[in-house]
């Protein structure tokens, strides 16, 4: 790989660096292999959401990325997320998505990107939430896991069902009280016919 | 650890290879029970009794002109018919199509993996299936196609409630997610389908729409819509989508038989695998009887599989007000009911009395009281 190299070296890199970047990747394990190339296709889906100019398109490539993402959830052993993350996101809400998607007419590109008002906007506003993001990963206290006596189990339903229902019952149902008042909430607003009060 | 490995890829490839045969053969049961119900002949031409038919319908779609329609979004066009194989041969991986095999002295599970979320694996696949139909249909750039995936959008959403909350009822019963404990739960004729018959009944009418068989076919409905949602293709693309219908076909009939009708349990099978192993030996006993019960479950398939061909070609299809109105006012209120009467049954200690107790109640009050007040309301209005 002479040219691979030529391109290192013009970053500043010599031989040396390029040889240990190389010995890196050839030591990489099995786990380590499978984490990149879902990270990758997870960034790749990511951005193929946003930057693609047909929403459907945008819609394949985020269910791509929810594909990933529910990979990564098994390599933590996290199984149950993994599945209702497939279940629910995948399954069922990007579903709906491309439903709606289908009955708009999307032939006329969009021209809102074409103002500068809302390009300024748009910028400020996603700078300020990556400067949010970036400082709360900063400030946030990452407790390393020992592998020697981290339980392997902590992922799985049944942990997870046994600390649902014993250390955040109250919420957990709390949660669902919420579900049922935005479903009855969204079919109230849906079915309002002439004549209804406005609330 | 080798031998292991070696025998999980040997069983794996199997199950792939006997549901793309399976898939194969369903087309040719298909026709030639369709040509039994209405008094035809069927295929006989091709080889004894029509047998190669199958092969000669996928040479042909091979040598047919592969196109793409100009308007086309070329690359979905693509995708379709893709997503919606691979989602039909994912769900194989958790169904265990036997017990365990020993080989070099370690027990084996005849399984493509025991998950502890294998039921989950199983509803997250099917409701990833209609994105192939929804995808290609919309990638057409045709209307009728657009039909087509919009109707299999929303019925497989509808009917996925109905069939997710008759799951619970099985899993609140066994206490598992994992395929292999229920179906080891259902030791003997201990099966589900005794303690759950009107699960089973909403399971099937589900599993019938998730495959888009008639009378749940709107998504392709050919007097309304051409072809439904692959009118633009042909070849094998569409070879692909009549396939994966197929390979659905017998993964759910694999699903219901699991759940439902024991799995590879069956009768007798503590006698049977004793007697086996008094006369062949701890391994070959085993493994025989371990055979025994793979070929009940196939037998059991078998009979899905024809259940849902018969029921294809003896009922009319829904109209799609009706279909909507069966899912939405009529099976996941039954469900919702049928869950509470399996969980108070559970409670009580005697579930296969109070389950049927429950329904008995249940009907009492549906047949009985609830038409008295139907009619006061109808009349109110």
């Amino acid at each position: 790989m002479p040219g691979l190299k030529k391109t290192w070296r013009n970053f500043g890199l010599n031989n040396k660096d390029f040889m240990q970047y190389l010995e890196l990747i050839k030591n990489l394990t099995f786990v380590q292999w499978t984490f990149y190339f879902l990270s990758i296709m997870s960034l790749f889906g990511a951005l193929g959401t946003i930057l693609s100019k047909n929403p459907i398109h945008s819609v394949v490539y985020l269910i791509l990325t929810f594909f990933t993402l529910s990979g990564i959830y098994l390599l933590l052993n996290a199984q149950f997320l993994a599945a209702v993350n497939i279940i629910v996101y995948a399954g069922a809400i990007m579903v709906l998505f491309l439903f709606v998607l289908m009955f708009l007419n999307l032939k006329k590109e969009s021209n809102e990107l074409s103002q500068n008002s809302m390009l300024i906007s748009a910028a400020i506003a996603g700078g300020l939430l990556g400067l949010i993001l970036i400082v709360a990963i900063k400030k946030a206290e990452t407790i390393r896991v020992n592998y020697n006596d981290f339980d392997s189990k902590t992922g799985l339903i049944e942990t997870l069902g046994k600390v649902l229902f014993n250390n955040y019952m109250l919420p957990f149902e709390l949660v669902s009280v919420l579900f049922l008042v935005a479903m009855s909430g969204a079919v109230l607003l849906a079915k309002r016919e002439k004549g209804d009060s406005h609330f | 650890m080798d031998t292991v490995l070696i025998v999980k890829a040997i069983i794996v490839i199997a199950i792939f290879a006997i549901s793309m045969l399976m898939a194969l053969y369903e087309t040719y049961a298909e026709r030639v029970i369709a040509a039994f119900i209405q008094d035809r002949v069927g295929p006989d031409r091709a080889g004894p009794f029509g047998l190669l038919q199958p092969l000669a319908d996928g040479g042909k779609l091979f040598f047919k002109e592969d196109f793409i329609p100009t308007k086309a979004d070329k690359w979905l066009f693509i995708l379709g018919p893709a997503v919606a194989m691979s989602t039909a041969l994912l769900s194989s991986a958790v169904i265990p199509f036997g017990d365990t095999i020993i080989v070099a002295g370690q027990k084996i599970d005849v399984q493509g993996m025991d998950v502890n979320i294998g039921i989950l694996w199983i509803f997250g696949i099917v409701s990833l299936g209609v994105y192939g139909i929804l995808i290609g249909g919309w990638a057409s750039n045709n209307k009728y196609s657009l039909y087509g995936a919009i109707r299999a959008a929303s019925q497989t959403i509808s009917y996925e409630l109905a069939m997710g909350i008759s799951l619970l009822a099985i899993i609140l019963m066994t206490g598992s997610l994992s395929v292999k404990s229920i179906v080891l739960g259902q030791h003997g004729i201990d099966w589900n389908i005794f303690y759950q018959p009107m699960g089973f009944l909403l399971f099937l009418t589900c599993s019938l729409a998730e495959c888009n068989r008639t009378p749940f076919d709107l998504p392709e409905s050919e007097n309304e819509l051409v072809a439904g949602y692959h009118t633009e293709y042909g070849s094998m693309k569409m070879g692909l989508y009549l396939f994966s219908e197929y390979v659905n076909m017998f993964i759910s009939s694999a699903v219901l038989a699991s759940l439902y009708l024991g799995g590879f349990n069956y009768p007798g099978m503590d006698f049977v695998y004793s007697k086996l192993v008094g006369s062949f030996g701890e391994v070959t006993g085993h493994n025989l009887a371990t055979a025994l019960g793979t070929l009940t479950l196939f037998l059991k398939i078998f009979f899905f599989i024809f259940l849902f061909m018969w029921i294809r070609w003896t009922l009319p299809r829904f109209r799609y007000d009706q279909l909507m109105n069966v899912a939405w006012k009529w099976m996941m209120p039954v469900a919702i009911v049928n869950l509470i009467i399996t969980a108070a049954a559970e409670l009580s200690g005697k579930p296969l009395l109070y389950n049927w107790v429950g329904l008995a109640i249940f009907g009492a009050i549906y047949f009985g009281l609830f038409p008295i007040f139907k009619k006061k309301t109808v009349s109110a209005n």
